[in-house]
């Protein structure tokens, strides 16, 4: 009698148990993706509680930290907290650089990709990966060394001033941008560039009206990245600025940065005191601002049309 | 087989970080119990300690920490910087033994803490020597800091526009310098730099330049030190008390420091480190002051 082996034996068995790849791989994924996201809601939601506590505890006026121009916190009877001049600063400092720091990037990225496609790039990949290498309190230190005397030599004003942290910084992010901008320029499909080399346009006009206006989210969105570094450095800035509180009247005047401030003031004054506490409301006011930053960049990301 | 092997080498590395995290743990609790069961006598110290605070005192407590260890070898003492705030808030936390301020708790609003001065830090403006300025009389000093002279020339010195290097507001050396050199008077707007160093570099670079540095930095002829009311911020000078702006350097304890804190901060006050270590440093011995000063600013002679 032939024997019968029953299907369930026939069958090819699953040599899978949970430690091989499918199961494995998910818990690493899912709990990398886990720390990640518990990280940035612990890192707000501490900063939020941190930041109010100025005004809930101490009772700062939230008006007046955000409108007033008088930075005085030592004053013994009547301390007065106001961050504008900072703000303004840090907004002055970061538009300012963007203003350099974006047509360069773009030129270079379209020097990159359209003009020198080969060689360009072998030259200028490397040396914007150095720029991006070296740490920000070099450049704020080249920065004190030699910016900051040849302007006051050569420009004039102190050399402390909004000038100096416009190109310190503007060298800064100068890497982020021209490195987005980079990857939006090549990944135009080839077709949009046929298309209009076929219609006759030269190759300036190709790049001014077709390859320019089909890029133009990605390259607002490297921009405004390169404005969130701008704005959240400190080091770099802290040393050539001046960080003066109160407000620039002219480019080369002297100035203060929410960050710069942080920095100066936060290894002197003392856990919970009002000092500590309205650093804080500034640590949030940056939070804030860089996912402001966050939405500009997404609402142009679903812009983009290719 | 290789399932089996694999989940051998999964098993291994696991019991491995138990058994380091154990490990760790018991030799935190080791040390703690080290440091508080140590019966006073001649048996020898062991523990460690963690400074933090202050970074005009820190290269005075890390030099006095490494020469005590090298006499008690069971010892290990860590110094961190971050500040007189953070030294004052991690001491008052229990994070660390000893804080070190530049200034009095009180002046920042912390109690509960026993205060042990262990240096004084004389300081002085300094001025680029452009300038031409070496004695100021107090008033006038007042004055350019608060803004009213904006000139170098008329105070005799040479035809250059007065520029002011603060320290931040929160900075214990601007509430000692505002106090005791400018009598209270707020200070106009100005660069403003933290670190002593970045102080003394931009005035020795930006013409007209007038900031205020601790004594130890006066080392090179790029600033000049200035003598308020003709007197020299000499060391001799701040001991008698005839040069007024000074300040006490605290290592703030927790209540009573226990027996390897205490032992250190005997070590700082002891003639050994007072006569050597501190002049060495630029630091003002504490122990041959002939005036002392209490939180609120009083000064007595001693």
């Amino acid at each position: 009698m032939e024997k019968v082996v029953p299907a369930k034996d026939r069958l090819l068995k699953s040599k899978k148990s949970w430690m091989d790849g499918e199961v494995r791989g998910r818990i690493l994924v899912f709990l990398s993706a886990i720390i990640m996201i518990a990280a940035t809601i612990s890192i707000t939601i501490f900063i939020g509680q941190k930041g109010l506590q100025a005004f809930i505890n101490n009772g700062v006026s939230l008006i007046e930290f955000l409108t007033s121009k008088i930075w005085d916190p030592t004053n013994q009877k009547n301390p007065v907290y106001g961050a504008l001049p900072f703000i303004f600063g840090s907004f002055a400092v970061t538009f300012l650089a963007a203003l350099v720091a974006a047509p360069l990037g773009i030129g270079a990225a379209i020097f990159m990709t359209e003009i020198a496609p080969s060689w360009g790039r072998k030259v200028l990949q490397p040396v914007i990966e150095l720029l991006v290498g070296i740490p920000s309190v070099v450049y704020g230190f080249i920065g004190l060394t030699v910016l900051v005397p040849f302007i006051r030599d050569h420009v004039g004003g102190l050399g402390f001033s909004l000038l100096s942290g416009m190109i310190v910084l503007s060298v800064m992010i100068l890497p982020t941008i021209t490195t987005i901008a980079t990857d939006a320029m090549a990944t135009i499909p080839k077709a949009l560039r046929e298309g209009s080399y076929a219609l006759g346009a030269t190759r300036w006009q190709t790049i001014r009206k077709v390859l320019i206006p089909a890029a133009m989210p990605s390259l607002l969105t490297a921009i405004v990245l390169g404005m969130a570094r701008a704005f959240g450095e400190a080091l770099a800035v802290q040393m050539v600025i001046g960080n003066v509180s109160k407000f620039p009247h002219s480019i080369l005047d002297a100035s203060g940065t929410l960050t710069t401030i942080i920095t100066l003031n936060m290894g002197n004054t003392t856990f919970g005191s009002v000092d500590n506490n309205v650093l804080w409301s500034m640590g949030l006011i940056l939070l804030v601002i860089s996912f402001v930053f966050i939405l500009i960049i997404r609402y142009l990301s679903a812009r983009r049309k290719i | 087989m290789k399932n089996f092997k694999k989940l051998g080498l999964l098993m291994m590395l696991a019991a491995l970080m138990v058994f380091a995290a154990a490990c760790g743990g018991a030799a935190d609790k080791k040390d703690g119990n080290k440091a508080d069961n140590k019966t006073a006598g001649n048996k020898e110290l062991s523990g460690s300690l963690v400074l933090s605070g202050s970074t005009a005192l820190q290269p005075l407590a890390s030099a006095a920490a490494e020469e005590f260890m090298n006499k008690n070898t069971k010892v290990s003492i860590q110094v961190n910087g971050g500040g007189s705030g953070t030294g004052l808030s991690q001491v008052s936390q229990g994070a660390v033994q000893i804080g070190n301020s530049d200034v009095f708790a009180e002046e920042k609003k912390i109690e509960g803490l026993k205060d042990n001065k262990v240096a004084v830090v004389g300081m002085t403006a300094a001025v680029n020597p452009k300038a031409k300025i070496k004695d100021i009389k107090k008033a006038d000093l007042i004055k350019v800091f608060t803004g009213k002279i904006t000139n170098w020339k008329e105070l005799g010195g040479a035809d250059q526009k007065i520029t002011l290097v603060n320290r931040p507001e929160s900075s214990g050396t601007r509430a000692v310098f505002n106090k005791f050199a400018l009598d209270g008077a707020t200070p106009a707007q100005g660069i403003t730099e933290d670190a002593s160093n970045t102080v003394k570099k931009i005035i020795a670079e930006t013409p007209g330049a007038i900031g205020y540095l601790a004594l130890s930095y006066f080392t090179d002829d790029t600033v000049t030190k200035l003598s308020i009311d003709s007197v020299e911020a000499s060391n001799e000078n701040i001991q008698s008390g005839k040069f007024p702006v000074w300040a006490y350097e605290h290592m703030y304890t927790k209540g009573e420091a226990n027996e390897v804190a205490k032992a250190f901060l005997d070590y700082m006050t002891s003639d050994e480190v007072q006569t050597t270590l501190l002049p060495k440093q630029g630091y003002i011995p504490v122990t041959k002051m002939k005036v002392e000063r209490d939180a609120a600013g009083k000064t007595t002679n001693k």
